[in-house]
């Protein structure tokens, strides 16, 4: 196996081959289910008020990967999600754009049309998301398809199957593949933690995939529950902190799947501020994926500058 | 940078009246001791003026306890004293954000604790002793356990309300009669317990609750009226109670002061370690007799954790207790932060690396940023003396045996913490812990359930599960 | 023909399993009730007594650690080696405390029987006082009684056998190792007691017995650091407040019952759990 950026000695010693793969992730500290989840409880009561929540706001907003990802997709609804992405409130110009639309690779083109000089990416989830079970040919023509089409960010899934069969040099290979035929596409690693059930699996999986050269670690497809939770979510942050203090290098997460409100985007900023610190504050470090979260972000800007509660009816549907 | 904007709790919720007066049978009335004013510790101002009992002020509540228990509280049923106690904790409930507050201002807790750890587990420990009430027969000591009599109970600051419902509601429980003298600087909450009390409509004189200082607590355990005495507080006080109580027939129960050591190994789930130790010294500014202030880690991990435990202290926000974000608040006295200061300067001057949080502390009130001291040894003051504030000495071992050898080592044995993903090692180092409670893989819980109480130099008794009544009952 | 001559006994210290004479090389006479002589007993000196504390204290882990089935069985066999001493332990209480030779008899028959009584609680002790605790969160908590250390017993000063037993059971039979200043004037069913320990598989130093006069040695025991707790039963009333307030030097815990405690019945738990502490132990529980 090799690594794809030069790692550190004892980073490189443990992706030597399947074996030290093997003893390096099972050699990471455990997770305690009880402890973590009780840190995210207590920083979940952060009480985030006024010009605090307001540059909240505007940076979940800016953090956003603007996804749809339904077997009914048509180019009229993609083109419908990039119109939201350039401008999420019409009224308000002030408001950022998003990070990303997020979109099935044959839906690339259409929404690359869209998003021409606009500094919005186009993210496209490939490997044959979101189960993953096919052949790691059709996985990297997959890739290279969406890269072709237009996408300058991959969203990938693992093959959970062979991680939690153990088969951890298989999943690393992968990785290191796809990530090969993203050429200069970013990308981002699905881990789908709803299916890897225990923490010590998300953290050895992020492990997996940072060294296997993944930008993002991304908790979900958002096709399995749970998806994003707040404590998975810490011990992602927890990874690619530790990653930066033994290489270096700053690698990004990204929850999808589940987070809906403000308030509960406001809690996973906090998370992000204060597990992995506040460099990681920046749309290139930390997305949220997500398609109704947008709305209620915008609601409750509204709320926060008009000084009154906005309606649904205020914000566009798109 | 995302500062995060003052989110302070309304002081307004507490009440918070000019004068305050103690409780005697079933009364607020004026006692004749020298009026005492309490201080917000965050601020230094005066909150309000509250009168303090005298010797004679004593005799009166330590008398009219005795009256109630008597005519009324020993001869009722178990089920309508439970009934009296359930009522209590629903007041509590019901009162829980003026009691945080309250406590707050009082005693510079940050709110976060006074609101989610020391109201309802003072709601939770009533409610959980008001059940026991009719079911002391089967308490397992023997049929029909008589109470003792009128308790004299003395409480600390760190802790205020919560320490005044785990002393009442066993006391209530078993039905013995209360004469309560809450600390100096923290009388506020024990008199809106008292006011709660009066609102239950329980029988006058079953609870008195006298504020005073030190020698209001010596004339009360001395009272010989006085059947049982409860002292949670300092190991120096408890000795001199101890020594007070010697030749008379009063029961005791101790629960005082502690150098717990957290003990990390190599195998342990580091980042829960790391929170668990931030929670173990920095919890209440470390204003627990239980306090995980001896951070035993084992050698080969230890220059790591140090790394990863500066970053999470470096998080801690330190400041306003009444605001919602705040982590550390205020040193509860001018006294106690001159003492964490004299031990921690002993630190350096003993050779301890020093590390402090470049937090920024307010300008006004009792603050001290958290600090950690690495290369500590067992000789020095910082490892051996309780600081009761927010300060961690850091030792290293490098085998089990060592790590029990140096746990043990000390005169006090309330708590210790066990950091290990290993099963059987963590039996086995509970097993050898000299201490009354050990937390594994987690520290500072507390549960009426669950008993708590020391080995040694940290006390006698216990408080809390059906081995907590022992300390009430006749047996 | 005249009777043989009767081989006359040494009464001595016990400590450390071992039998010393007291290192202060003092004894004194014990009579019977009536006043006629019996034997010279050793009388135990301060340093007798910290030297009883140091074995105790070696003793402490290892019989603490001992599986309660294996307590058990130790207290269990005390009684049978009491047992086949009957007729000897008899004679010694009748002597000792005048009675006739059998009540006497009942007495040691009461005094075997309480071994066998405690012998049955070392396996029972943590289920009847411990507990599981239903806490209020994920996590298993649980409250074992566990023994507190070194017990410093006076022993009762009139029953000379069954208030030794009585006493010094209570204390071995959930783990912690004693140290006992006999009855002052009527020590001998305590050494010969002693032989019966030293026999019986109680290892060396869990039980230590100290012959003497008590106002001169409790004092020491009372204030001496590494006791954790002191049984005040035999002690005289004129130093049992004294003996209390050196006690609270080191918060030892003190059990202040009364020489009028009344040993022909049936205890109950009290003296068990005198010497116990409570170690709740907590531990999350998730995946």
């Amino acid at each position: 196996m090799a690594a794809p950026t030069t790692l550190p000695s004892a980073l490189a010693d443990a992706v030597r081959d399947e074996s030290s793969l093997r003893r390096f992730l099972h050699g990471l500290p455990g997770v305690d289910q009880v402890g973590v989840e009780q840190r995210a409880a207590g920083l979940g009561t952060r009480s985030i008020k006024k010009a605090a929540k307001l540059h909240a706001i505007d940076l979940a907003i800016s953090m956003v990967d603007l996804t749809t990802l339904e077997g009914a997709d048509t180019p009229g609804k993609v083109r419908g999600l990039a119109a939201k992405a350039r401008r999420p409130d019409p009224e308000r110009p002030d408001v950022p754009k998003v990070a990303a639309v997020c979109v099935y690779p044959d839906m690339v083109k259409t929404a690359a049309d869209e998003l021409v000089g606009t500094g919005i990416n186009v993210a496209s989830v490939a490997t044959a998301f979101p189960s993953g079970r096919s052949t790691l040919d059709i996985k990297l023509a997959d890739t290279r398809f969406a890269v072709e089409q237009g996408a300058s960010e991959v969203d990938m899934v693992i093959d959970r199957g062979a991680f939690l069969s153990g088969r951890y040099g298989q999943v690393f290979e992968e990785i290191a593949q796809v990530k090969q035929a993203c050429g200069d596409a970013h990308l981002k690693v699905i881990l789908e933690t709803g299916e890897l059930v225990t923490y010590d699996n998300v953290r050895r999986a992020s492990w997996l995939a940072l060294l296997a050269g993944g930008d993002f670690i991304k908790t979900s497809t958002g096709k399995v529950q749970p998806a994003a939770t707040l404590p998975v979510t810490h011990v992602m942050l927890q990874a690619v902190r530790d990653w930066k203090s033994q290489t270096g290098e700053l690698r990004g997460v990204k929850p999808a799947g589940g987070i809906r409100t403000t308030k509960d985007a406001i809690k996973f900023l906090v998370a992000v501020n204060e597990v992995a610190g506040p460099e990681w504050l920046d749309p290139h470090l930390f997305r949220f994926g997500a398609s109704t979260l947008l709305n209620d972000l915008l609601m409750q800007r509204r709320t926060q500058l008009d000084g009154h509660y906005s309606g649904p009816d205020y914000v566009t549907v798109d | 940078m995302w500062e995060y904007a003052p989110a302070p709790e309304s002081r307004d919720i507490a009440n918070l009246r000019p004068n305050y007066r103690m409780f005697v049978d079933g009364q607020f009335v004026e006692g004749s001791g020298e009026p005492l004013k309490t201080v917000n510790p965050a601020t230094e101002e005066v909150l309000a003026e509250v009168s303090t009992a005298s010797q004679s002020d004593v005799d009166t509540a330590v008398k009219a306890a005795r009256r109630a228990y008597d005519r009324v509280w020993s001869k009722m049923p178990g089920s309508e004293r439970a009934k009296y106690i359930y009522r209590i904790a629903r007041q509590i409930q019901e009162r829980g954000r003026e009691l945080a507050v309250l406590e707050t201002l009082d005693n510079g807790k940050p709110i976060k604790e006074s609101r989610d750890v020391d109201v309802p587990t003072a709601a939770s420990h009533f409610f959980y002793h008001a059940g026991w009430a009719d079911k002391l027969d089967h308490a397992g000591y023997g049929p029909d356990p008589k109470p003792l009599g009128v308790a004299g109970q003395v409480i600390p600051w760190n802790f205020p309300l919560l320490m005044a419902a785990w002393k009442i509601a066993p006391a209530l429980a078993c039905g013995n009669t209360v004469v309560l003298k809450p600390a100096e600087t923290t009388p506020l909450t024990a008199l809106v317990l008292a006011d709660i009390i009066a609102q239950c409509d329980l029988p006058p004189g079953v609870v008195n609750i006298i504020p005073g200082a030190g020698d209001v607590g010596a004339a009360l355990v001395g009272h010989e009226d006085v059947n049982k005495v409860a002292f949670t507080g300092s190991t120096d006080v408890g000795k001199i109670i101890q020594g007070q109580l010697a030749g008379t027939d009063k029961k005791l129960t101790l629960e005082l002061g502690g150098k717990a050591a957290n003990i990390v190994f190599d195998d342990a789930p580091l980042d829960q370690a790391v929170e668990g130790i931030v929670n173990g010294i920095f919890f209440n500014q470390g204003h627990v007799c239980c306090a995980g202030s001896r951070l035993l880690v084992q050698e080969s991990i230890a220059d790591e954790l140090l790394e990863k435990l500066h970053a999470r202290v470096s998080t801690l926000r330190v400041g306003d207790p009444l605001d919602k974000n705040t982590d550390v608040g205020a040193i509860n006295s001018r006294e106690q932060l001159a003492k964490i200061k004299e031990l921690t300067e002993s630190g350096e001057a003993e050779g301890a690396q020093r590390w402090t949080s470049s937090c920024p502390l307010p300008d006004k009130g009792f603050f001290f940023a958290p600090t950690v001291f690495s290369n500590v040894s067992q000789a020095m003051r910082i490892a051996r003396e309780e600081i009761f504030g927010p300060v961690l000495s850091v030792l290293t071992f490098r085998t089990p045996e060592e790590a029990v050898a140096k746990a043990n080592n000390t005169p006090y044995g309330l708590s210790a913490g066990i950091w290990t993903e290993k099963g059987s090692r963590i039996l086995w180092m509970a097993q050898r812990m000299r201490a009354g409670v050990v937390w594994s893989n987690t520290f500072n819980r507390f549960d009426p359930t669950a008993p708590f109480g020391g080995y040694q130099e940290s006390g006698f008794g216990r408080e809390g599960g059906r081995t907590g009544l022992e300390a009430y009952l006749d047996v | 023909m005249s009777d043989r001559v009767t081989v006359a006994k040494t009464y001595k210290l016990y400590i450390g399993g071992k039998f010393p004479r007291s290192e202060s090389g003092r004894s004194y006479p014990v009579t019977d009730s009536k006043g006629a002589f019996l034997a010279n007993a050793a009388q135990g000196s301060r340093k007798d007594a910290r030297d009883a504390v140091a074995a105790a204290r070696k003793a402490f882990p290892g019989w603490s650690g001992a599986t309660a089935y294996n307590r058990g069985q130790v207290l269990y066999r005390v009684a049978e080696v009491l047992e086949g001493r009957r007729e000897q332990f008899a004679t010694e209480v009748a002597a000792s405390e005048g009675v006739a030779l059998k009540k006497a008899q009942s007495l040691v028959d009461t005094a075997i029987d309480r071994w066998v009584w405690y012998a049955g609680w070392t396996d029972k002790i943590a289920a009847v006082l411990g507990s599981s605790n239903p806490v209020a969160g994920p996590y298993f908590s649980f409250s074992t009684p566990e023994p507190t250390g070194v017990v410093a017993v006076l022993a009762p000063q009139q029953s000379s056998l069954l208030g030794l037993v009585s006493v010094i059971a209570p204390v071995i039979a959930s783990g912690n190792t004693a140290v006992v200043i006999t009855s002052q004037d009527r020590p001998l069913p305590a050494i010969t007691l002693s032989e019966v320990l030293a026999t019986s598989d109680v290892p060396g130093g869990v039980v230590n017995i100290i012959t003497g006069r008590t106002a001169e040695i409790a004092p020491w025991l009372a204030s001496h650091a590494d006791v954790n707790a002191l049984d005040l039963t035999g002690a005289p009333e004129s130093i049992r407040a004294d003996l209390q307030r050196s006690a609270a030097g080191t918060v030892k815990r003190v059990l202040r019952n009364k020489a009028s405690e009344d040993f022909s019945v049936t205890p109950d738990l009290s003296r068990i759990r005198a010497y116990l502490e409570t170690k709740t132990v907590w531990h999350p529980m998730g995946v």
